[in-house]
């Protein structure tokens, strides 16, 4: 692992230059402490953080740039006629590479000699051959020009690397070096040290924003690829899903509507299941129940909130799924065909859904202030009356965020529709039947694949922002609810 | 239901006593009652669904600590293992389990015939279906390590088949057996017949907890614990990177941030992430970590990372309440014998607070061990993790699966034996959960301090 050989040197030269500054700071002041600008340990700290920081700075940036850099350059050397019918310069690209570290772990075994792997003029045949008793993974036939490309892609891969290498060390060397010259008596390094530190907090709280841009690049990216290649119209307004992984090109239909229609179906009997369970136990916890019934009772419910979804998934598929079947299955009332429907994820999602719903009401109504019950009471009105007439429409803004945001949990969520919701997509309005959900067929869609080239895998991107927006548009919309009824009352 | 506050309007007063109660008021307390009534319901019904999915984990999962295990005693046949008989441990790695697999079932069926059990089954053959197809392996694995035991007559402790099992634990039932093309009625006789001699017995499964997973056609040999590897050292990359950097980020906004446009964007990207459904986590996994950085597939290091950026949230919405609640008379004091922003907030702050920031983080983290759907489009399911990681480099990087996305593999696999595997996972997973949990309470308990 030369990486992690790069990186302990680079530790390596830098603690020297904590010691070699500490060390130079302390003889210029004669090794007094007392006359120093800062204590020693910071004009240590001065040199180590120097040393690391642009080194490893260096080495993340040369990681991510070095792989476009090569994969234009090599792009450059395909012919054209190298891409075949059905495929694209992406899934060529990715068949060079594997090649490439084909050649490198054949190399390391000693089946190919590493002039023969170098040899621009070397049979591609042989090559392969020679590959294939290795033991590594390639496609049948190399041609010719892949083979080069791949040769081409390890000579530049291996210079990249020492170079990257050496830079980094010259970098840790020369500012560590620096930093180490600027260590006497008088240099402010504790000023330094702490600008330093405060630099790499912003950098921390930056990676949010980074998370956030990453998120919407690789989303906005591949959509637009998608969009290419098939038509925006048809995936938002055709009605029917019917994906074909067989025969590559126009056969698939990939309409987003009937993905949409289970989305909401799914999140509306969920939300049926879990408001009025949840608003009703919020009220009677606020409202009615005694410290000693709400102590056990709110952290009982709160259990079903940490409980993960995978759990759900599974219960849904194994125990809610044959209980329905049982009544409304062919032995029943002859509604329902197999376990997986849109009523056992429902269900499922609902149970998941009530204590987020409960506790959030339970903040929103206790925020209520005591006054205007207070004032309901004096007016001769019973306890539920005030409730109902008082308290409920005071705090309806904020129930209503909360059901906005319980409903976007619903659309977002995975597992319970993966495993219990079924794989057919499907418009239809009886509850009992299979369907599909946007994020069941994210996971179905990407499941395995690593190149996406088709548009049967890269119109999961497209369905993962439909998602990305649906869920941020109910979240805004929740908290712009919350946040407006909050000023009422403060 | 305006009865409080509408006028009576029109009409005499009603005459009668102040002790009697007139209809209108037993209507409204009789709807008092009600509304209390659907309260307790709601939270009844809460509280019910919560008992049936613990009753159903621990009903439909606790089996799985349990297997059947069947002892015979094997006699290695020489001519059969070590033709030659120079002990050349070459010439006795050539002989495949194939080799093995006569001498097992030859084993059992002595066995049954020396309990005096009455069947129509009478060639070895037919013992093929009571013990798991591992048991070859396992002989086989014994005499390599050992050769001398060849021409000896070894007792083994092999695994029953998992219909055996499932026919031990209920599972399998006999009016049923006439679908199953695995094993039939007399095979089931036999197993009567020599459990009531001990050779066939229940007892506990270490291997579940420890083991690999199995080929589907294995169900009784799987065990989730390399996947349990796995969810550890993703566990751990969180950990290293989540910690220091949602710790840093927090103290940056709550200490240093000034009130500008660049702070607020990064306060309303944190808020946004904590609601991003964790799919698109992995969306984003799959873009830039696989497919744009080309780092190994279904590698625990990856789902560490992607695990990292969704829990980052959490630990810095739960490390900035704990920063918070740290009175500012502790900073000024700190500001005022001399020390410097940095050093008050590092040397007094920070400590403080820790025991929140260690709260936080493990509620965080217990909810990363917990989280799957990312998981699937890294590519963490669809194969089988059949052995544990060598060393740290290697847990990073080679493929694994983790603990969810092994219980979900199981619930996909179509032999019923797997769905108590998966039901048994799930006890394991939420042993850890809620251990994390209690670790957190008892933290906070224990350090929490009230200014």
């Amino acid at each position: 692992m030369p990486l992690l050989w790069l990186f302990i040197s680079v530790l390596a030269i830098a603690v020297v230059g904590f010691v070699f500054g500490r060390q130079r700071a302390l003889s210029s002041a004669g090794g007094d402490v007392r006359s120093l600008h800062s204590l020693p340990n910071y004009y240590g700290w001065n040199v180590f953080m120097k040393a690391t920081v642009p080194a490893f700075g260096l080495i993340a940036v040369w990681l991510i740039a070095q792989p476009l850099v090569l994969q234009n350059s090599i792009a450059g050397m395909i012919p054209a006629s190298e891409i075949k019918e059905g495929s694209n310069i992406g899934l060529v690209m990715a068949e060079v590479r594997r090649t490439a570290t084909g050649i490198e772990n054949a190399v390391a075994a000693g089946v190919i000699s590493p002039a023969l792997a170098t040899d621009v003029n070397a049979d591609s045949v042989a090559v392969t051959a020679l590959l294939k008793e290795a033991g590594q993974v390639v496609t049948s036939e190399i041609s010719q020009s892949l083979l080069n490309a791949a040769q081409a892609f390890r000579a530049m891969n291996a210079t990249g690397n020492l170079l990257m290498t050496a830079l980094a060390l010259i970098v840790a060397l020369a500012a560590g070096g620096f930093a180490a010259m600027q260590c006497t008596k008088d240099y402010k390094a504790r000023n330094a040290v702490e600008r330093g530190i405060l630099m790499l907090l912003i950098a921390a709280a930056s990676v949010a924003i980074l998370t956030t841009i990453g998120i919407v690049l690789s989303l906005v990216f591949n959509t637009i690829e998608f969009f290419r290649l098939y038509p925006a119209l048809d995936f938002f307004f055709s009605p029917e899903w019917a994906p074909s992984f067989s025969g590559r090109g126009g056969s698939s239909k990939l309409g987003i509507l009937p993905l949409l229609w289970g989305t909401l179906y799914i999140s509306i009997i969920a939300l049926i299941v879990a408001v009025p369970i949840g608003l009703f136990a919020a009220v009677y916890l606020s409202e009615y129940a005694t410290p000693r019934i709400r102590s056990i009772a709110k952290p009982m419910l709160e259990i079903l909130a940490g409980i993960p979804t995978i759990v759900y998934g599974l219960f849904a598929l194994l125990t809610i799924g044959p209980m329905l079947v049982s009544v409304f299955g062919q032995d029943g009332l002859g509604w329902m065909g197999g376990g997986r429907a849109v009523m056992t994820a429902g269900i499922a999602m609902g149970i998941m859904l009530i204590p987020f719903v409960s506790s959030l009401s339970d903040d929103i109504i206790n925020a209520v202030p005591q006054a205007m019950r207070d004032g309901s009471y004096g007016l001769g009105a019973t306890q539920s009356e005030t409730i109902k007439q008082v308290v409920i429409p005071a705090a309806l803004p904020g129930i209503v965020g909360a059901v906005l945001l319980a409903a976007s949990r619903a659309i977002g969520e995975t597992m319970i529709v993966v495993m219990g919701a079924g794989a057919a997509a499907r418009l239809s309005l009886n509850p009992f039947e299979a369907m599909t959900t946007v994020t069941a067929k994210i996971v179905s869609q990407l499941t395995g694949d690593s190149d996406f080239a088709s548009p049967e895998a890269l119109v999961a991107f497209a369905l993962g922002i439909t998602l990305f927006v649906l869920t941020l548009a109910l979240n805004v919309l929740a908290l712009f609810i919350v946040r407006k009824y909050r000023e009422q009352y403060e | 239901m305006t009865d409080a506050s509408l006028p009576n309007t029109g009409g005499a007063p009603k005459s009668g006593s102040l002790h009697e109660i007139d209809a209108r008021t037993k209507k409204r307390n009789a709807a008092e009652k009600r509304f209390r009534m659907y309260g307790v319901a709601a939270i009844a019904t809460g509280i019910i669904f919560l008992l049936v999915l613990l009753f159903a984990i621990l009903g439909n999962g606790l089996g799985a600590f349990q297997q059947t295990f069947i002892s015979v005693p094997v006699y290695l046949d020489e001519s059969k293992l070590d033709k030659k008989g120079n002990r050349n441990i070459d010439d006795i790695k050539k002989v495949s389990t194939f080799g093995y697999n006569p001498l097992i079932q030859k084993a059992v069926l002595k066995a049954v015939v020396d309990a005096g059990i009455e069947t129509p089954l009478k060639k070895s053959k037919d013992m093929k279906a009571l013990i798991s197809a591992s048991a070859a392996a396992q002989v086989r694995q014994a005499v390599i390590d050992n050769p001398a035991l060849i021409g000896q007559t070894v007792e083994f402790r092999f695994l029953a088949s998992s219909r055996v099992d499932g026919y031990l634990k209920g599972r399998v039932h006999r009016e049923l057996l006439a679908r199953d093309k695995n094993i039939d009625a007399e095979h089931l006789d036999i197993v009567d017949g020599l459990k009531e001699i001990g050779v066939v017995k229940k007892t506990f499964n270490s291997a579940f907890i420890f083991g690999a997973d199995a080929s589907e056609s294995r169900a009784e040999q799987a065990g989730i614990g390399v996947s349990m590897i796995g969810s550890l050292f993703m566990m751990l990359v969180v950990l290293f990177l989540a910690l220091p950097i949602g710790v840093a980020a927090s103290i940056y906004l709550e200490e240093f941030a000034p009130k500008n446009r660049w702070t607020d964007l990064i306060e309303v990207n944190i808020s946004n992430l904590a609601a991003v459904p964790s799919i698109v986590f992995g969306i984003l996994g799959l873009a830039v970590f696989i497919q744009f950085m080309h780092l190994p597939q279904s590698a625990p290091l990856v789902g560490g990372l992607v695990l990292t950026l969704m829990t980052l949230p959490t630990i810095i919405i739960s490390t900035r309440a704990s920063l918070k609640a740290v009175p500012p008379s502790i900073r000024d004091a700190a500001l005022g014998v001399g020390a410097s922003k940095m050093q008050s907030v590092f040397h007094h702050v920070l400590p403080l607070a820790a025991p929140g920031i260690l709260t936080g983080t493990i509620i965080g983290l217990a909810q990363a061990l917990g989280e799957t759907a990312p998981l699937l489009l890294i590519g963490m399911v669809g194969y089988i993790a059949s052995n544990p990681p060598g060393g740290v480099i290697e847990g990073l990087m080679s493929p694994n699966s983790a603990m969810p996305a092994q219980i979900y593999e199981w619930a996909k696999r179509a032999d019923p034996a797997y769905y108590e595997r998966a039901w048994g996972g799930i006890i394991i997973l939420l042993i850890f959960l809620v251990s994390m949990n209690t670790l957190a309470v008892l933290l906070r308990r224990r350090f929490e301090r009230r200014w």
